[in-house]
């Protein structure tokens, strides 16, 4: 094991360490960050939410978006799935159904970074996941 | 590889030990493995999240669902249910005490509500065999700071700024110890980590070292550099395993990656840590009894002064700070003075972390901030009295502190108001006691405890408290006279003033706040020979109610001396001289006639 020498280099490794902690931390304090809830139910996981909640974890790591992703059982929209549920920091979660690549792409560009809604949110008839189950 | 999705921490502290009934650990990577999931979902092993009595726990992040109770037969449904199609295993939720509702994570639970966690930053976040997982929680980086920007002397002005007190009971400033310790002029100083943590029921500094021991590994190096001090050592009792296991192995990952040892970061600064086994008496956790134990005498306190600041472990200028005193200075480093400033009382900044026991829902390690009130720890985080009784007293501070009250209930947590209430913070004890606790036995307890722990060195102490303790005995005995009470008091301001050190000093303190505070039920026992918390059993008996009893024999037949006497059908009666207060014949009874007068 190589000796750090300096802060220097202790800072750079650090640097190279915090990706095996970030996932955690953000546990810490969820409502700084934007939570984005999956649903991975049978019904989700079939029409595709794996590949929608992999996308929007190495998506929003790339373009540098302070999002937590998550995952969630049923919503309950089935004939509509994926559905993922968007929460900003310090705002109502909205639930986007039928995410594909595309739609999540534009759910973290303009959702996401700016805060603008995009077409396909789902009408709300519960606050949240917990609460309807 | 995958990048990771989710973790499961897994706690890994002695308390979810104790009552874990297998490798919970093995079972959640075996499980995750069946399903070909080790890639997307890691287990961590962590420290605590001071839910002890629920444990083991475990809790995935990042979404903080909170699961007490599990074993290893439930890694199954962990990972199947929650992992694979993302529902929480409702059974394994904490349920809320009094609504009876499961609690979704630990967000919403009200045990973590009024929390800050500074000294306990890193326990159930980082592995605690992970020096890596330290270091990229900013871990070293208040180290590097110090040794490459700040200098000896500013690093002491930003340790006296941030206010921080000792927390292993006496309160003394932090920056101040440490100034006098670098003032004194000497080619060879110590830096002595308080590890012994001797009051019954507390584990608030084993938690850290189980939890997080880096942490007080990177405050000795600095404390070390600021006083001019290369040799740090830690003096911790030989009944914390776990706590030395991981100490050593931090230690070594320490040294390997040049943090220990010879010219840390370049710097030209050496440092080194050794490990020193107490055997647990309380004493030796004072001080200077401490010093003389690690120099192989034995375990007595010495007179003050001189300080160990000036002449302590082999005559040279020691500094002596307690394991969670230290566990604040990197953070403080990190983040600034007047942020710990910030938090906190006017004068106690930051947090304090407290072991929660007794008669409360959520027993538990908690840290608040300085200023939170008594009620606030009691019935919120704590959840309330167990069992829907009434709160009678919280005792603080161990052995040296005492018993508060009602009345005490909304005053704020901090060293000086406790002071004045008549209690201490002591190491952060915090024991609840409902309407069945008898404050007379109570201070029983606590003088046992210390007739047992006095050294011996000095009479106030050795004969006082014994007693003293004799003269709470014939009290709860119902022997107990109305000049017992004064004998009592002056008794207990003797020993305060005449004993050498602390322990003598404070030993008085917690029958002295219960007679402060429940004269009248010191009274009641002398006078009208009753305890009405039902504890003492001398002063009480069993009867039975004539107008209950059915004559159903249960008792009769229960009774271990054979003093029911009484028919079939007929009303029984016990006879009072041959009874032992055993309660086997009220436990029987289905007809509620047994009674305690
Ligand atoms: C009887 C007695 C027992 C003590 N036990 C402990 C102990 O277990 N742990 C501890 O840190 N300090 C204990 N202390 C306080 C120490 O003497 C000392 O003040 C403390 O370790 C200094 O560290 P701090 O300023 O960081 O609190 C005890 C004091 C007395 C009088
Ligand atoms: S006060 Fe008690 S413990 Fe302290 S030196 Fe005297 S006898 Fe020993
Ligand atoms: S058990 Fe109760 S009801 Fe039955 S004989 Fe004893 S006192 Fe009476
Ligand atoms: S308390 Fe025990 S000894 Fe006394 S009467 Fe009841 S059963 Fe018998």
């Amino acid at each position: 094991m190589t000796k750090i020498k300096s802060l220097e280099d202790l800072k750079k490794m650090q640097a190279g360490l915090r990706k095996q902690i970030e996932l955690r931390e953000k546990g810490e304090n969820p409502d700084a960050h934007t939570q984005i809830r999956v649903a991975m139910a049978t019904c989700g996981i079939a029409s595709g939410s794996k590949e929608v909640m992999d996308y929007l974890m190495e998506e929003s790591e790339k373009r540098n978006l302070d999002v937590v992703v998550t995952q969630a059982g049923c919503m309950g929209y089935c004939h509509s799935e994926p559905t993922i549920e968007v929460t900003l920091p310090g705002e109502e979660p909205l639930t986007y159904g039928n995410v594909d690549k595309k739609k999540a792409d534009e759910i973290l560009e303009k959702h996401v970074k700016l805060g603008q809604l995009v077409d396909g949110i789902i009408p709300v008839t519960h606050k949240t996941i917990e609460e309807k189950k | 590889m995958a990048k990771h999705k989710m973790n499961l921490m897994v706690c890994g502290g002695t308390g979810c030990y104790a009552s874990a009934k297998g490798d919970l650990v093995k079972a959640l990577s075996e499980e995750l493995e069946a399903n070909d999931l080790s890639g997307e979902v890691q287990v961590i092993t962590t420290g605590c999240f001071g839910f002890c009595e629920k444990g083991p726990i475990v809790k995935v992040l990042p979404d903080n669902t909170f699961y007490v109770e599990v074993q290893p037969e439930d890694a199954e449904q962990i990972v199947k249910e929650h992992v694979i199609k993302g529902r929480k295993v409702e059974k394994l939720l904490y349920k809320h005490p009094h609504t009876k509702e499961r609690i979704s994570d630990s967000v919403h639970m009200d045990f973590y509500k009024k929390q800050i966690r500074i000294a306990l930053r890193n326990c159930g976040i980082v592995d605690p065999e992970s020096i890596d997982d330290y270091i990229a929680r900013e871990g070293y980086q208040a180290l590097g700071t110090v040794l490459g920007e700040l200098g000896p002397q500013k690093t002491i002005d930003i340790m006296k700024e941030s206010g921080l007190r000792g927390r292993g009971g006496g309160g003394f400033p932090a920056g101040l110890k440490w100034q006098f310790a670098k003032n004194n002029p000497s080619d060879e100083k110590y830096v002595v980590c308080n590890a012994d943590e001797g009051d019954p029921g507390a584990f608030m500094d084993r938690s850290i070292l189980e939890g997080d021991p880096h942490t007080v590994i990177e405050a000795m190096i600095i404390n070390g550099y600021a006083i001019h001090a290369n040799e740090g050592l830690v003096y911790i009792r030989a009944e914390y395993p776990l706590a030395i296991k991981r100490l050593k192995i931090a230690l070594n990952q320490a040294r390997e990656y040049g943090l220990l040892g010879k010219d840390i970061l370049g710097s030209g600064f050496d440092f080194d840590i050794q490990i020193r086994y107490g055997a647990g008496a309380f004493v030796c956790g004072e001080e200077t009894a401490l010093i003389q134990s690690m120099e192989g005498e034995r375990g007595e306190p010495t007179v003050k002064p001189p300080f160990p600041a000036e002449s302590g472990y082999r005559g040279k200028p020691t500094n002596v700070n307690n394991v969670e005193t230290y566990a604040n200075i990197p953070v403080i480093i990190n983040k600034g003075a007047s942020w710990f400033a910030s938090i906190g009382s006017k004068n106690s900044k930051g947090t304090k972390v407290f072991a929660l026991a007794g008669k409360v829902n959520n027993v538990g390690l908690i840290e608040v901030p300085m200023g939170t009130t008594l009620r606030e720890v009691i019935f919120e985080i704590g959840g309330g009295i167990k069992d829907g009784k009434k709160f009678k007293a919280v005792q603080t501070g161990g052995p040296s502190g005492g018993c508060l009250t009602h009345k005490h209930l909304d005053t704020p947590i901090d060293y000086d108001n406790l002071i004045k209430v008549g209690s201490m913070m002591g190491s952060g004890g915090m024991i609840v006691m409902d309407e069945d606790d008898c404050m007379v036995s109570v201070s029983k307890f606590y003088l046992d405890f210390t007739v047992e722990e006095s050294c011996g060195k000095c009479s106030p102490c050795r004969i006082g408290n014994k007693r003293l303790y004799e003269i709470l005995e014939r009290i709860t005995d119902g022997k107990g006279k109305k000049e017992d009470l004064d004998k009592l008091r002056n008794l207990s301001t003797v020993i305060k003033e005449a004993s050498l050190c602390g322990l003598g000093q404070t030993s008085p303190n917690p029958v002295m706040s219960t007679m402060d505070n429940f004269y009248e039920e010191y009274e009641q026992h002398v006078t009208d020979k009753k305890c009405a918390a039902g504890s003492c059993k001398s002063l009480m008996s069993y009867h039975i109610i004539a107008e209950n009893c059915v004559g159903c024999t249960a008792c009769a037949r229960k009774c271990p001396v054979n003093c029911i006497t009484g028919e079939k059908k007929q009303v029984h009666e016990i006879k009072q001289d041959l009874c032992i207060k055993c309660g086997n014949c009220m436990e029987v009874c289905k007809f509620n006639a047994v009674t305690i007068i």
